[in-house]
């Protein structure tokens, strides 16, 4: 670790919340449905659209009227996105003459893109055409991630409202965000990544002799505008398979500090609009530093596991004051590969400037942490807040007994109802992720895959199931997952670790809706203040432990000691 | 009911012996399914009882290990029985001595109520079991009101001890707030004719009967939250352990099925899960060793949620009577000879007023009663003149409202001393009485009665405040008066010349921002707003309206203790919350404890992370499960008592709480394991 590479990483952090702090006013704004200096661009376009579908922007929904409208809504795009990939070798804009994809890569990658995982199973640049990239993937990382800030909108809205049967209109929520939110600062950002060098075009790939006279493929394409949201919109998806790691996705340090920046902003953005939504600034506050500190542990972790080097190769003699190098672009250096793979698994990008594969044990157990925890730190767009909101439920529920009262959360008491739900969308992540690694395991064909033996080709498999359960999307690495077995069960995975965790997630909405907000007193347990982030925190922990302890020993624990032992595989 | 007098202890040799033959009976899986964690614990508890069998007949060399496993996870399973059963076990006890007061009564039916042959009323012996609604009967002295019902006709002093345990007779007249008699209680002198107002089967006492005994105990909002979070817990655990034994036999570690279940035996919540029921009940029966009966859990819990508590001022905040609390002298009389005067005016005044000014001619002026009254002739208080006083030779000394003293006396009423008037109207003013004094008809001065707070109230008020709750005081007093009593008694808000409608009203508008009220009430009129507030504690004194609205009944019918109530809520969630924290955060320890003794035949190196050192994986794995066993018992006089409660702020509870129950519960098993660890590796046990 150097002092320069902390003051880097505080440098982006500093430049995220300042950005952040008048995002967030701005988005409490927005969908508070009052006007702002985008009104008079984004209404005209706004009104147009709910004329063209029939909506009624006044009309509120019921929370399952809310929640099935996502569900349909991520259904017509899922079968786009499929036939676009099916189909894509007879429509327009494919310059290189890409084939039609294979039903089992289409399907994971259609559910891969409605879901905000973006797991990528595929190169992207010889394997899409320009209109798979452009009408399929990057819409539907706007679509997706607009879903995303609706629901959390709804939830957010369960907690502000009393006494109420609805939570808002989801098609009001989704057009606001992409309209007001999305779009415009893609564009911009997009503008700025193509004055940095990355590529934005409509050719094909061409072809180039390189100095020692071989032959080479260079692909390009539209890859700024596909650049902007995906972290923006924390998707991760790449144009390229190197991901952020490519330099036409990540030419040098000022677009690696922005890709940083930029996946961070809008997660963090959205805590601090909740604040203002509930009416108390401190509440947002006290979620963000929760994440905040989650976001500093796991970073200082890799940071050092990684600068420290791996200590078999320090035996041998290898030079290690850079640290372990393997798998990193020397353009970054350790700490932009640190904060980016924390950034990348503490939201639910997934994107990757780094091989997470190649890291030291400790080193890859940090974002594959951030993945069992959830991708809390700060998460996902809208659903960093929904996952820590439910856990700040559990939170309040367990320990707010312990003052004497039934628990509450925000004035809301937390009944039965909630708990249920809160329970339901809890064992979602070990059913998914253990179940399917537990099978995959034990199976041949999936064991093929691997590019390890041993406690780490474990961490590979457990990585692919956390990653896609907790719809982040990254990639370990070292497993090809291009196969029948791994696309079939990842996008099953992925596809419930969304679909079926909305159900409860609105459900509990509606329920918090319903109920009166209590006046809060010198009797209730406060929800801000360095008490309740410690309770948060420590909830937060144990419970991921007391979950994945056994496994996370099998897996990173295990190869670390073995490693300090000098076993290998 | 012989609460007050043998209240059995928390420990009761006899209830041991019951429970612990209960918690067997307790196996029945039929009725454990009511309680997920545990029955999760029994059924694997079966699983590796046959394991054990299977390794026995096998001689596979593991039978000792597998044998003590299935043996405390039997224990677990009873100690969680046994833990209900104890609690349950005072309800009985409580239960038989209730019972024994019931119907085999017998009744005196009258056969034509309305008497309509105007002849003396006709009546026919009956059993009070066939007794219907509506029926009349003649209860005389020395019988036992044979159903709950409403008085009629005639006055009765009765015996209330069988419910109240409090043996001074009660009065209960027909008509007004004091006509409900209840079954059970016996009639000491005069006769009643009662309206029977409830079917047998359902009187109070059957009632009681069923709360105190738990027979008709559902689970409360909180509660059933609580065992959702815990079944949930207890499904994850479930996935960990059935998914664990393929991932690590992908690293060549083959599990046996015995360390399995007793890895999740220990992470599911056996704790919380087994004492959380005793904690439901043990909460009901310490209201009703207070004295209180709740028709529900749902009240207990409703009450730890209190925000607002409606008080009546009188009984509650100032002692139900005026009291004289100095004496004013007009003119130039003396201070002392007007206490002199008053008190001599009072010796033979019994009222409460009365008595209170010789007290304080007493205790103030150091004035004693003369030895010789013989010449005394008493003047009594007759509603007519308002004054009340004594004719002693030469004396005429009279005291009473002070218009009445005026109209006697011999100043002009447009002529009063100044002072005089000064003093009446800061007596007002403070929300006193004003009793003039007088000696043949000359004015010597003024009694301030006033309403005497209660001396300890202010200071409870205040850490209601800390509690976070807000005191309004309800009184038929003008605003002033009520002003000036609700700021020396610290309350937050008043109602002042409340109807039982403004009562009604407040709570409505109290509940309308989202709060939780709790009252006090006795009479028919106080029904409706009983009703409404989410904690209506009727008196038991009150009338049967009274009893059927609210959602208690103080049997003591002491107002004052609306402030324990809520007190004993409050500690029932609070032991319920910080046991399921403890529990939890105990399996951080047992996981250091098994998770290296799982693995290490395959990763030796994992010895690093046995950080208690351990004898052997197999005595880590079996110290783990009998701490997750012992503990349950450890737990149950806490369980039992309730964790202690102090009114102080939410956030200063919470961090004494988390400080204790939270850290406590990670640390507590470290400890607790490595001294089994200790204690199993010396004996050889594994």
């Amino acid at each position: 670790m150097t002092f320069g590479g902390w003051i880097e990483i505080f440098l982006v952090l500093a430049l995220v919340v300042g950005a952040a702090w008048p995002l967030g006013a701005f988005i409490a704004k927005v969908f508070d449905g009052q006007r702002s200096f985008l009104s008079p661009i984004a209404g005209p376009l706004e009104r147009v659209f709910y004329r063209l579908s029939g909506v009624d922007p006044r009309k509120e929904q019921s929370w399952l009227c809310y929640a099935l409208s996502m569900v349909v809504f991520s259904a017509v795009c899922f079968l786009t996105l499929y036939a676009l990939q099916r189909f894509q070798n007879v429509l327009p804009f494919n310059p290189d003459g890409r084939d039609a994809i294979a039903p089992d890569l289409a399907f994971n990658t259609a559910i891969s893109f409605i879901t905000n995982a973006n797991w990528q199973a595929y190169a992207g640049e010889t394997t899409m055409s320009h209109f798979t990239q452009m009408a399929g993937l990057t819409t539907n990382n706007f679509l997706d991630t607009a879903i995303a800030m609706a629901l959390a909108l709804g939830l957010t809205r369960g907690l502000t409202r009393s006494e109420t049967d609805t939570i808002g209109n989801f098609w009001v929520d989704m057009t606001r965000a992409t309209l007001y939110v999305l779009l415009p600062f893609s564009i911009l950002l997009a503008l700025i990544f193509i004055s940095l060098g990355i590529p934005q075009t409509l050719h094909g790939s061409f072809a180039a002799t390189t100095l020692e006279g071989a032959r080479q493929t260079i692909a390009i394409g539209p890859v700024a505008s596909q650049e902007a949201i995906k972290l923006l919109g924390t998707n991760g998806g790449g144009f390229f398979d190197a991901n952020s790691a490519h330099p036409f996705e990540n030419p040098n340090a000022w677009s690696n500090l922005l890709e940083c920046w930029s996946q961070l902003v809008l997660p963090v953005a959205f805590v601090f609009a909740f604040g203002r939504m509930v009416g108390d600034a401190r509440e947002g506050r006290s979620l963000l530093t929760v994440m905040a500190f989650i976001f500093l542990i796991s970073l200082t972790i890799l940071y050092r596991a990684e600068a420290n080097g791996n200590p078999l190769l320090t035996a041998l003699g290898v030079e290690s004051s850079a640290g372990n190098l393997e798998g990193k672009d020397v353009r970054f250096g350790q700490a932009s590969a640190a904060l980016f793979a924390v950034a990348t698994t503490g939201t639910g990008t997934g994107a990757a400037n780094a091989t997470f594969d190649s890291m030291t044990p400790i080193g890859g157990l940090s974002p594959l942490f951030n993945l069992l925890l959830g991708c809390i730190a700060p998460g996902g767009v809208g659903t960093g807040l929904i996952s820590i909101l439910l856990l700040a439920v559990l939170t309040v529920f367990l320990a707010g007994l312990m003052v004497g009262r039934t628990p509450e959360y925000l004035g809301k008491k937390i009944e039965a109802r909630e708990i249920k739900f809160v329970m339901l969308s809890l064992l979602l992540t070990p059913v998914l992720m253990l179940g399917f690694a537990a099978i995959a395991a034990n199976l041949k064909i999936s064991l093929d895959s691997l590019g390890n033996a041993g406690p780490h080709g474990f961490t590979e498999i457990l990585y692919a199931y956390a990653s896609t359960a907790s719809d982040n999307g990254s990639a370990f690495a070292g497993l090809s997952a291009n196969t029948p077995w791994f696309n079939t069960t990842t996008g099953i995975v992925m596809l419930l670790g969304r679909i079926a965790s909305v159900i409860p997630i609105m459900a509990i909405a509606g329920s918090l809706a319903k109920k009166k907000k209590a006046r809060p007193s010198a009797g209730t347990f406060p929800t801000h203040g360095l008490l309740f982030i410690s309770l948060l925190l420590g909830v937060a922990l144990i419970v991921t432990l007391l979950q994945f302890f056994p496994v996370v020993t099998l897996g990173p624990l295990a190869e670390h000691v073995l490693m300090e032992a000098g076993r290998t595989f | 009911m012989s609460t007050k007098a043998a209240t059995p202890g928390l420990f009761d040799p006899a209830i041991i012996r019951r429970a612990a033959i209960d918690a067997f009976g307790k196996l029945d899986p039929r009725k454990l399914a009511r309680n997920p964690v545990i029955f999760v614990t029994e059924m694997v508890s079966v699983v590796v009882t046959l394991l054990f069998i299977r390794d026995v007949v096998t001689q596979n060399g593991v039978a000792s290990f597998s044998g003590q496993i299935a043996a405390w996870l039997w224990f677990t399973v009873l100690f969680a029985n046994f833990a209900e059963a104890v609690a349950e076990g005072r309800g009985k006890a409580q239960a038989d001595a209730l019972r024994k007061t019931r119907s085999d009564a017998h009744a005196k039916r009258l056969i034509d109520p309305n008497n309509r042959s105007g002849m003396q009323d006709v009546i026919e012996g009956v059993s009070a079991l066939d007794l219907r609604l509506g029926d009349i009967v003649l209860v005389e002295a020395g019988d036992l009101v044979p159903g709950d019902g409403e008085i009629i006709e005639g006055v009765a002093s009765v015996n209330e001890s069988a419910i109240t345990g409090e043996s001074a007779p009660v009065i209960r007249e027909a008509g007004g707030d004091r006509s409900a008699v209840t079954g059970g209680t016996t009639v000491l002198s005069d006769w009643i004719k009662v309206k029977i107002t409830a079917a047998p089967g359902s009187t109070f006492i059957d009632r009681m009967i069923a709360l105190v005994e738990g027979a008709e105990r559902q689970k409360t909002p909180n509660e059933l939250a609580l065992s959702i979070l815990l079944s949930g817990l207890t499904i994850i655990f479930l996935i960990v352990c059935v998914t664990l034994w393929p991932l690590a036999r992908y690293s060549g570690t083959m599990l046996s099925v015995t360390v399995l279940i007793a890895l999740l035996v220990c992470l599911i919540p056996t704790t919380i899960g087994g004492l959380l029921s005793a904690i439901g009940i043990a909460g009901m029966d310490r209201l009703i060793r207070f004295n209180v009966i709740a028709t529900s859990g749902r009240a207990v819990e409703a009450a730890g949620d209190v925000d607002t508590l409606l008080l009546d001022k009188t009984g509650t905040i100032t002692f139900g009577n005026r009291m004289a609390d100095e004496f004013i002298p007009v003119g130039n009389v003396a201070e002392h000879a007007l206490a002199e005067a008053v008190m001599l005016a009072s010796l033979a005044d019994e009222t409460p007023e009365g008595r209170s000014i010789v007290a304080l001619a007493k205790s103030r002026y150091g004035l004693a009663a003369p030895a010789d009254d013989a010449d005394a002739r008493i003047v009594p208080f007759s509603a007519h003149t308002r004054i009340s006083g004594v004719d002693l030779p030469g004396r005429s000394l009279r005291k009473g409202a002070v218009d009445s003293i005026l109209a006697q006396s011999s100043v002009p009423k447009d002529h009063l001393p100044e002072d005089f008037k000064r003093a009446i109207e800061r007596i007002s003013r403070t929300g006193g009485t004003p009793l003039a004094v007088s000696e043949n008809g000359f004015l010597l001065g003024l009694v301030h009665l006033k309403d005497i707070v209660k001396p300890d109230i202010k200071d409870r008020f205040a850490a209601l405040r800390a509690m976070g709750i807000k005191t309004v005081m309800v009184t038929g007093d003008n605003p002033l008066t009520a002003a000036a009593i609700a700021s020396e008694a610290g309350v937050d808000d008043f109602i002042a010349q409340a109807t039982p409608e403004d009562k009604l009203t407040y709570i409505r508008k109290e509940q309308q921002g989202g709060r939780l009220i709790a009252m006090c009430g006795d009479g028919t009129n106080d029904a409706p707003a009983l009703a409404q507030a989410d904690v209506g504690v009727a008196m038991q004194t009150g009338t049967q309206a009274a009893r059927e609205a609210g959602n208690m009944v103080d049997l003591d019918s002491d107002p004052t203790k609306l402030i324990e109530i809520v007190a004993i809520g409050k500690q029932l969630l609070m032991t319920r919350g910080s046991l399921t924290t403890f529990s939890i955060a105990n399996d951080v320890a047992k996981y250091f404890a098994i998770i290296p003794a799982l693995f290490v035949v395959t990763y030796p190196e994992l010895e690093a992370i046995n950080i208690m050192k351990l004898a052997s994986p197999q005595s880590a794995i079996l110290s783990a499960v009998i701490f997750n066993a012992l503990i349950i018992i450890a737990l149950i006089p806490l369980a039992l008592k309730g964790v202690a409660y102090r009114p102080v702020g939410a956030a200063a509870l919470l961090r004494r709480n988390l400080l204790i129950y939270g850290l406590g519960g990670i640390l507590v098993p470290f400890v607790g394991i490595k001294l089994i660890d200790l204690a199993v590796s010396a004996l050889h046990l594994a």
